[in-house]
């Protein structure tokens, strides 16, 4: 459908407030969605890091804040190490990184480490995001 | 003895150690590093002197990186020569490390030009954190810097040293700032910002001197340039390039040209040994031929790719271009490939401009692929068009949507995702 609720959800999670009004109206700097809704009707879809094996923006990293998790298997994004320099966003073949620009690094999906179920996933009215290991 | 064997110990040879880890749980590994600070990111020593990074944060691994990786790590050493036929490595107080595999991952070293004057005080290179450091210092004190050289790492340092109040001239040799990344048009686009923080740029120019200052002459005071002009100033950095440290394999059989010569494994021409970095000549996928390419991404993907490769897990370099993103005077900037072809022949040029954002991208194609990139301001999804480029997609169908604002994975057909995206 292209509602975008994938969005809204994915920045209030990633918001300081958790409260979407105040996400929306207050925060400054406003926080950003992770997850992009991806539109060339009639195909939508919610593009979102994928989490590659050997990701390119890990080998890509001038500063060191992106890392692969050995337990997780995760792409993890330590902003406070982010210069900002734009690089991963260069090779990631999603362009599925996204440019913070108000606080000057960039900010990618997490899975929504804190949650069982991603905010996108479990929020989308049309079941149209699902969560799913694949092994190679 | 050492299973495995670096020499070098930043990006090249970090990548190294990790893919030989991620192969190898158990095999030695020793690594030789001249500098005895933690592993800290080059690119970023000019956020160290604009005062926006501390120490901690440009470390480019945590501090227990060697030990975490069982890596036995030779701090403040220089390795001198290399017998190939014993397979060992001499270090600089006599000692030896014989090695099964061996990593050549020496860097390179700051192009230094035979100038007059370049031995006075207060002249420095800038490529490591001990350069970072004394121009920190002198910074104390200096009120008037000339940076020659307006590629990548001149143009970081002006950046800094604008940000902690200098007064800064740029002087580049060819026409225009940041000639092998941008075309006419972008290269104004940036100078243009770049004037207004207070910078003046000169180009078309070099140093042909640095002047003494009138009460010491042993301390810089200023620059001559070609032309005549004198600049004064406290301080210069020569920011004209790297070239390979290749010294210890020159009396070798190791062949070099520029560089050391690598295949596709990154192993040389001599079994057994290997270089990744700035040190070797890897390949470049748009011009399909090996070349220096002397970039910190591309350092550390060499070196990994060298790693697994000698932990025994074959693995292909799947290769680099002239590829950079810059963040620079708030601009970001995406230069990828052929940005700007000295002849147009075979190939056709998108380009989009939009004057009040501030926005210029343009796209170089050869029969229907994509083979140049340069965005600026508009930079989000660039990863999209490189793998598009990397692959040599056919985007006959999709030409017209490069470079529109809506351009975005959705607008690649099914068919073109399932081609180019196979295996990722």
């Amino acid at each position: 459908m292209g509602c975008g609720l994938c969005e809204i959800y994915c920045t209030v999670q990633h918001s300081e407030t958790k409260n979407i009004i105040k996400a929306y109206n207050k925060e400054i700097p406003k926080p950003i969605s992770r997850v992009r809704l991806e539109v060339n009707k009639p195909v939508s879809f919610a593009m979102q890091c994928r989490h590659c094996e050997d990701a390119y923006c890990v080998t890509a990293c001038l500063s060191g804040a992106m890392t692969k998790d050995d337990k997780t298997g995760l792409v993890m994004h330590d902003p406070e190490k982010c210069i900002g320099c734009w690089t991963c966003v260069m090779v990631c073949p999603y362009g599925a990184i996204k440019m913070d620009i108000n606080r000057k690094v960039v900010a990618k999906c997490d899975l929504c480490s804190e949650l069982e179920v991603p905010a996108c996933v479990a929020n989308c009215p049309n079941g149209a995001i699902e969560i799913k290991e694949v092994k190679r | 003895m050492s299973k495995y064997v670096i020499i070098g110990a930043s990006a090249a040879g970090i990548g190294a150690v990790e893919a030989i880890r991620e192969t190898d749980s158990s095999g030695t590994i020793s690594v030789i590093s001249e500098e005895t600070c933690p592993q800290y990111s080059r690119p970023m020593i000019s956020d160290l002197v604009s005062g926006k990074a501390n120490f901690e944060k440009i470390k480019f691994r945590k501090d227990q990186f060697w030990e975490s990786n069982g890596v036995q790590i030779l701090t403040g050493r220089t390795a001198v020569s290399l017998n190939l036929t014993d397979k060992s490595v001499a270090l600089d107080k006599g000692d030896i490390i014989s090695y099964e595999r061996l990593l050549i991952a020496t860097g390179g070293k700051p192009f230094v030009p035979k100038i007059k004057g370049a031995d006075r005080a207060g002249v420095f290179t800038f490529t490591s954190i001990s350069d970072a450091e004394k121009v920190k210092q002198k910074l104390e004190t200096a009120k008037a810097a000339v940076v020659i050289g307006a590629g990548l790492i001149g143009i970081s340092v002006t950046e800094a040293l604008v940000k902690q109040g200098v007064k800064v001239t740029l002087v580049e040799l060819q026409d225009k700032i940041l000639s092998l990344l941008l075309d006419l048009k972008g290269s104004e686009i940036i100078e243009n910002v770049i004037k207004k923080s207070g910078v003046t740029i000169i180009t078309g120019q070099s140093v042909q001197r640095i002047i003494g200052k009138q009460e010491d002459d042993k301390i810089v005071g200023g620059v001559m340039l070609t032309k005549g002009d004198q600049i004064p100033c406290d301080l210069v950095i020569l920011a004209i390039g790297v070239t390979p440290r290749t010294d210890i394999v020159s009396k070798t059989d190791v062949k070099t040209n520029q560089g050391i010569i690598v295949d596709n494994f990154m192993q040389t021409n001599v079994p057994d040994v290997y270089a990744g970095g700035d040190v070797a000549e890897t390949y470049d996928f748009v011009l399909n031929q090996n070349r220096l390419l002397p970039l910190w991404p591309l350092a550390v993907l060499g070196g990994r790719t060298a790693g697994f490769n000698m932990a025994g897990k074959k693995t292909s370099y799947t290769g680099g271009t002239n590829m950079s993103a810059l963040k620079y005077f708030g601009i970001p900037i995406i230069s990828c490939g052929i940005t700007n072809p000295k002849e147009i022949g075979d190939l056709e040029i998108l380009t989009m401009e939009d004057n009040a954002k501030n926005i210029y991208k343009k796209i170089v194609l050869r029969n229907n692929t994509i083979v140049g990139i340069t965005l600026l301001n508009d930079v989000e999804r660039a990863g999209i068009l490189f793998q598009l480029m990397k692959k040599r997609a056919n985007v006959k169908k999709i030409k017209h949507e490069l470079l529109r604002e809506t351009f975005g994975f959705a607008t690649l057909p099914l068919s073109m995702r399932k081609k180019v995206y196979r295996g990722e």
